[in-house]
């Protein structure tokens, strides 16, 4: 299995569309998306081979620039993910992890570059629970569900071992208990591609075990996962990707003011 | 939808969830006049239609930092956000949440509360009216004020002067309304002004919301 | 080339360097001329004596304020729709211009209307709108002023712009319904298709009236200027932070 990711190459090319998206950058995302979309060429990096046997989607991110706030922070993000794999981000504090699930998650538009997948491919979970304390564990499941218009939630339960919390309120639950149940949801969401920001802060070496397992039952039924983390979570095959060098440089970043400035 | 509607109205009223806390405001304010202007029943109702209004509406803008803040405090609008709901509808039903615990009791108690500031009686079905028509078009304004200012840190000052002049027509024609009722006139014209004013707010202000909803969450 | 040009902060500065010394001198030549004739050259009026000469500075003000309102609509549909930075700047810029005109406008309306109306205020329809422009200038800067990404801040201050254009011109109408008004009609003979001030009032008005379109102009620039400036500052302390 080759886990390889060259960084991303900046042709001429490019460098003048990247111009041009200073000025406008909203209706060049758009034409991007639908020519390059169509036609994603053959990508210049090593591709992961597919572990799994059977031929799911492939996720394929192209050249990926993210913003927060006014900022491009990441730019040139490549990779490439079949169903079944998964895929290790690695990165110091504020390396722009977050940001770059943000932006696959559709939160952040992407500043350039091109994904194969929709936002609506992804199931997203932050840093942050998203719980409300008033609420019970089987209000929340029921709830979450209902959104995403799953039909069952043992699923979740079982992943996850709730069952023994259902009828508590969320504000008797520890930080741990907590994040099991906001992890849970993933299952809910019945999306392929999982983009976990953390996941396991606050989770004790046995539920740490139990969501890598969760992970593991996830890849088995053609999904994918992305998880920025900074510890092992048991995932033998997965893949490294390492977004420090990625961090945007003044050659990539786009904001409109430092043109002249740096004349 | 109808999910995310049930599980605001439970999280009001469940404990901290501020459920009454206007309606609260709201009976203070009216009990509070008639110590500032004195007691004679003549000055209580000639301002009491206007005292009623400006109460509604000062009721109305205290919970709505509430609408979007929590959730986005505790990241479950980020959720919400990445959830197959559009971002219209979950302003929508923000909206009804929000006039189901604050429009509504506020209607609903009107009419005792002109009581206690002499309202003539004659007044009254048009100041209940005019609210029930009249405090939709509060929340969905209030919800796009909510939205605007969901990402700041003391967001709740700063949405009172975004707020408060959009609600200045319903104002004007609601009080309006009640105002000639008192005086025994047919309001039925500021009345249907306002309702056109509501309708179109309720149509129209859900997509500004998740506009500035969107771009909150960037 | 199309006028998108100008869209770019480069290309803004270089127009503008040499565009504002004359429109400067322009418009206070023009201001000038205008006020100067109409205080000391014009008679005064049969009824209201000198205090009609107050008419040279309120109406042209008042004339700003709206005007400033419809330059930030169309400005903020432009960032919305086109994503033009200088453009969300320029709407950035004219909201504290025409804040002012509004207050000039509201503080010489006092002072005329205490002499002919016998008070400082009234709610009249006019004055009142006047007053509810004023409200949607503050809350247009205060939400600039508070979020902090500037983007952001465009983005969401061109929304509220918008909505806030819709509800100002609802209140507009509103407010006719509610009181009727002391104001006279309008002065500016486009607005009535005739004429209802004499040629020797309207000569140095009009005179006026252009003198302040063009200060507004001046200012706009002077102020998106320094306001591309400052962006061009923060980009670079930025850039210096995730160089080190």
């Amino acid at each position: 299995m080759v886990a390889g990711f060259a960084p991303a190459l900046h042709p001429r090319g490019e460098r003048v569309q990247v111009k041009y998206c200073i000025q406008s950058h909203t209706i060049y995302q758009i034409t991007v998306f639908v020519t390059q979309h169509a036609t994603l060429p053959a990508p210049p990096f090593p591709v992961l081979r597919q572990s799994a046997k059977r031929s799911g989607m492939d996720y394929v991110a192209h050249d990926l620039a993210c913003a927060r706030g006014d900022r491009t922070v990441i730019a040139g993000v490549s990779f490439q993910l079949g169903s079944g794999q998964a895929l290790i981000l690695r990165g110091p504090n504020g390396s722009g992890k977050t940001t770059l699930l943000r932006c696959l998650a559709g939160l952040t538009p992407a500043v350039h570059g091109t994904t194969s997948f929709t936002p609506d491919d992804v199931a997203y979970a932050a840093h942050a629970d998203g719980l409300k304390a008033q609420m019970s564990v089987t209000e929340t499941l029921q709830f979450w569900a209902t959104v995403f218009g799953a039909a069952d939630v043992t699923p979740a339960i079982e992943g996850f071992a709730l069952a023994p919390l259902l009828s508590r309120r969320i504000h008797t639950l520890s930080a741990g208990q907590k994040r099991r149940l906001s992890l849970s949801r993933l299952v809910l969401t019945g999306r392929p591609l999982w983009a976990l920001d953390e996941p396991t802060v606050s989770l004790d070496v046995q539920a740490v075990a139990q969501f890598g397992a969760a992970v593991t039952a996830h890849l088995a039924t053609g999904g994918a996962a992305i998880i920025a983390t900074h510890i092992d979570l048991g995932l033998p095959d997965a893949a490294q990707l390492d977004i420090a060098p990625f961090r945007a440089t003044p050659q990539t970043d786009t904001d409109p003011f430092l043109d002249e400035a740096l004349q | 939808m109808i999910a995310l509607l049930r599980r605001d109205l439970m999280l009001a009223i469940r404990a901290g969830g501020g459920f009454g806390l206007g309606l609260a405001f709201f009976l203070i304010l009216c009990v509070l006049v008639p110590f500032g202007v004195g007691p004679a029943p003549a000055t209580l109702a000639k301002i009491a239609p206007g005292i009623l209004w400006v109460g509604a509406l000062l009721a109305c803008l205290l919970s709505l930092d509430r609408i979007f803040q929590l959730d986005a405090e505790d990241g479950t609008l980020d959720l919400l956000a990445t959830s197959p709901l559009p971002l219209e509808g979950i302003a929508s039903v923000k909206a009804l949440a929000h006039w189901l615990t604050t429009g509504l009791p506020l209607t609903l108690a009107a009419a005792p509360l002109g009581l206690l500031l002499n309202l003539p009686p004659q007044a009254t079905p048009w100041l209940v009216a005019g609210l029930a028509l009249g405090t939709p078009a509060l929340s969905v304004i209030g919800t796009f004020g909510a939205a605007l200012t969901v990402g700041l840190k003391r967001g709740g000052l700063l949405i009172s002067l975004l707020v408060l002049p959009l609600y200045m027509p319903t104002l004007l024609f609601g009080a309006e309304a009640a105002r000639r009722g008192a005086e025994g006139l047919d309001a039925t014209t500021p009345l249907l002004l306002m309702a056109g004013i509501t309708a179109a707010a309720i149509a129209l202000m859900p997509f500004a919301s998740a506009a500035a909803l969107r771009m909150n969450l960037r | 080339m199309s006028i998108w040009k100008y869209a770019n902060p480069t290309q803004f500065m270089r127009t503008t360097r040499w565009l504002l010394p004359w429109l400067s001198a322009l418009a206070i030549m023009s201001v000038g001329t205008g006020l100067i004739w109409g205080f000391f050259f014009t008679p005064d009026d049969f009824r209201q004596g000198s205090t009609v000469k107050i008419i040279y500075l309120h109406v042209p003000s008042a004339l700003m304020a709206i005007n400033a309102w419809l330059m930030m609509l169309v400005a903020s549909l432009i960032w919305l729709i086109r994503r033009h930075h200088v453009s969300a700047l320029l709407a950035r810029a004219a909201a504290p211009v025409g804040l002012v005109m509004t207050l000039i406008a509201l503080i010489t309306g006092g002072i005329w209307g205490e002499p002919m109306w016998g008070t400082y205020w009234a709610w009249d329809p006019r004055l009142t709108s006047f007053l509810i422009l004023f409200l949607f200038y503050l809350g247009y800067i205060a939400l600039w002023q508070a979020v902090e990404t500037q983007d952001t801040a465009a983005d969401l201050t061109s929304v509220l712009c918008l909505v806030g254009s819709v509800f100002a011109l609802l209140s507009r109408y509103a407010v006719n319904f509610w009181n009727q008004g002391l104001h006279q009609g309008t002065s500016v003979p486009v607005a009535t298709g005739g004429r209802t001030v004499a040629d020797v009032f309207f000569i140095p008005l009009a005179i006026s009236m252009a003198g302040f379109a063009l200060m507004f102009v001046v200012l706009v620039l002077l102020r998106t200027r320094t306001e591309i400036r400052a962006r061009r500052l923060q980009a670079l302390l930025a850039r210096e932070r995730a160089a080190s």
